[in-house]
């Protein structure tokens, strides 16, 4: 066990060297010019010169990258282009604002949604199950844009529930992540219900439920006693590999709703070519995604004894 | 009895099972609707989406140009809608084509040589999925400069993975089973027992994962378009729904309701028959 995690571990030097090096060809060498973008097309050149040597850019390539990997080993990616601010303190103000609009609803959503798998695939093949997938797969043809105009449009609009847009710090940002949460939780109900209840089906037509069933067992206890536990196996890696993104936040959501959070962060960092900001970003993310990989598979041998890890 | 085993092919149970559902037959239809005004856009047949047609935020009504009424500046919003759709269809066409055979390429060979060839695909598959997609597609297109076809390519250029991950631990199963090895015993080269042998047998994941990848394109087109990336002329749906929340907000509904009835219809008949083709093909749901 202890050797299966130092082996991934290790694993994620070179893919994080990938990401790295995908990460800096594509923002160094053939994206736009950020010295360009922060001071116009009439610059001078002295100002070009002396703004390129203050962000370390006229330093050849190969110092360039090295410097990025100090960065990534340091963890710390050094300031911003646009604001000078430093970075750590920018993503962690940012983490904190994203993780308040989309893990409570991620959270709620699990929860809602895994419960309604469970109940339709108890009435499965019924007319109210047939009704319920044919009501997924509609929810599911509507552009996520459209459920964010219509409901900021009706309810916070039409009738004034909540605030259109906005943001204050502390307590005070929960009226303004209530519709975005909403939203986040609507949104996922047609895809999560419906692959959850496939899992559910799989696991109806296994031996144990044959065996539960012939023993007596009640439909209702062979659901939720005997299915719900092996199903919690797909459910959990799903789950758990969604988990960095959401540091990511609902990012058209900030945008709609002027909510600061790490997603406003990087489409402002894309559009102003704050390429610092989007390396760190990235990194972070990759970092995160491949210690959960991990963590969803140690978890997948602790909950299932079948499977070994080596 | 060749007939026969022909006559019971995978293929054409999948067909007669798709053609006694009635809804997969409609949805079938729309796509072919669909198809059929995306070809015209194509041969320059439609209606021109830049033409004025009446006053500025004409309500629908009756007459052709005006069954969705007219956008700010009094061009027809059906017509703008028919030229999204030839958008909305050529995305999906073209990022499709780019990441199937891709998919399909990289996980048959890692899938079947294994050892380095496999270490290189799987280590270049883990680091594109451990960045975000949109950053990813939105890096990209930026490098390759704004418009469609740099959208495309940098969908295209990630689309491939769920696909190759699927096709490669097919191939891993495939290359063990006795067909294959009779195959081999009998002399035939690697080009052979790949393409001739195992593909045919697995290709039945790509024609799946196509369906789904259409659809994502199409629903992704209108987030990127939003954001700035992507179609900026005014022909697409992503360009009309990102219009919409100013207009909402002045009572003029008619160009969102046009975009979400017309994307709804599309996206629907891809779900369904995602759905459909899913059961259809895959030998494990077979009754």
């Amino acid at each position: 066990m202890v050797g299966y995690i130092i082996r991934r571990l290790l694993y994620m030097i070179p893919i994080l060297l990938g990401v790295a090096l995908l990460v800096f060809t594509l923002f160094t060498t053939v994206g736009e010019d950020p010295v360009r973008i922060a001071l116009g097309n009439h610059a001078s050149p002295e100002a070009i010169t002396e703004l390129r040597s203050k962000w370390g850019l006229n330093q050849p390539l190969h110092l360039q990258f090295l410097d990025f990997l100090k960065q990534i080993i340091t963890f710390d990616y050094g300031r911003s282009f646009n604001t000078g601010e430093k970075l750590s303190a920018l993503f962690a103000q940012g983490a904190l604002v994203s993780l308040s609009l989309t893990l409570p609803p991620f959270l709620l959503a699990v929860m809602l949604n895994v419960s309604m798998a469970l109940v339709v695939a108890y009435y499965r093949g019924s007319i109210f199950d047939r009704f319920a997938t044919a009501f997924f797969i509609m929810a599911m043809s509507i552009s996520y844009l459209v459920y964010i105009i219509a409901f900021q449009y009706i309810l916070a609009f039409q009738f004034d529930l909540f605030p259109i847009n906005g943001y204050e710090a502390g307590f005070r940002a929960i009226p303004y992540l209530v519709l975005p949460g909403i939203i986040i939780i609507f949104v996922s109900m047609g895809p999560d219900v419906r692959m959850y209840r496939t899992v559910f089906l799989d696991e109806i037509k296994s031996d144990y439920v044959r065996t539960a069933r012939s023993k007596g067992a009640a439909e209702p206890r062979v659901l939720f006693k005997h299915i719900l536990k092996n199903a919690m196996i797909p459910i959990l890696t799903y789950t758990v590999v969604a988990i960095p993104f959401l540091v990511l936040g609902a990012f058209l959501m900030e945008r709609f709703f002027s909510i600061p959070g790490i997603g406003d962060l990087m489409i402002n960092a894309i559009n102003t070519g704050d390429f610092p900001v989007l390396k760190g970003l990235t990194m972070y993310i990759a970092i995160g995604y491949s210690i959960f990989n991990l963590i969803t598979d140690i978890l997948y041998a602790y909950v299932d004894p079948r499977v070994k890890l080596d | 009895m060749s007939t026969q085993v022909a006559n019971n092919s995978l293929g054409r149970r999948a067909l007669q099972k798709l053609l006694r559902q009635k809804l997969t037959v409609i949805c079938f239809v729309v796509i072919i609707i669909y198809l059929s005004i995306a070809l015209l856009g194509a041969l320059n047949l439609l209606p021109d989406f830049q033409a004025r047609v009446g006053e500025s935020y004409e309500p629908p009504s009756l007459s052709i140009a005006k069954i969705f009424g007219t956008d700010i500046f009094g061009r027809s919003v059906l017509f703008k809608l028919l030229a999204g759709t030839k958008t909305a269809i050529s995305i999906g066409f073209l990022v499709t084509s780019i990441a199937v055979p891709i998919g399909i390429t990289l996980g048959s060979l890692a899938g079947y040589y294994g050892g380095k060839i496999d270490g290189f695909v799987v280590w270049l598959f883990s680091v594109i999925v451990s960045v975000p997609y949109l950053l990813m597609v939105i890096a990209i297109s930026y490098v390759l400069g704004k418009g469609m076809l740099s959208m495309c390519i940098a969908m295209g250029s990630i689309g491939w993975v769920g696909l190759c991950r699927l096709i490669r631990a097919e191939f891993l199963k495939h290359k063990e089973r006795e067909y294959v090895l009779a195959a081999r015993l009998l002399g035939a080269n690697d080009y052979n027992l790949i393409f001739k042998q195992i593909l045919p047998n697995v290709l039945h994941l790509a024609i799946i994962t196509a369906s789904l990848q259409v659809l994502g394109a199409i629903k992704s087109e209108v987030i990127l378009t939003y954001l700035g990336v992507g179609v900026q002329d005014g022909s697409s749906w992503g360009s009309m729904i990102s219009d919409a929340t100013g207009e909402l907000v002045n009572g003029h509904w008619w160009p969102l309701a046009g975009v979400v009835i017309t994307m709804f219809f599309i996206i629907y008949a891809l779900n369904v028959v995602g759905d459909a083709l899913r059961d259809a093909l895959d030998p494990k749901l077979v009754d």
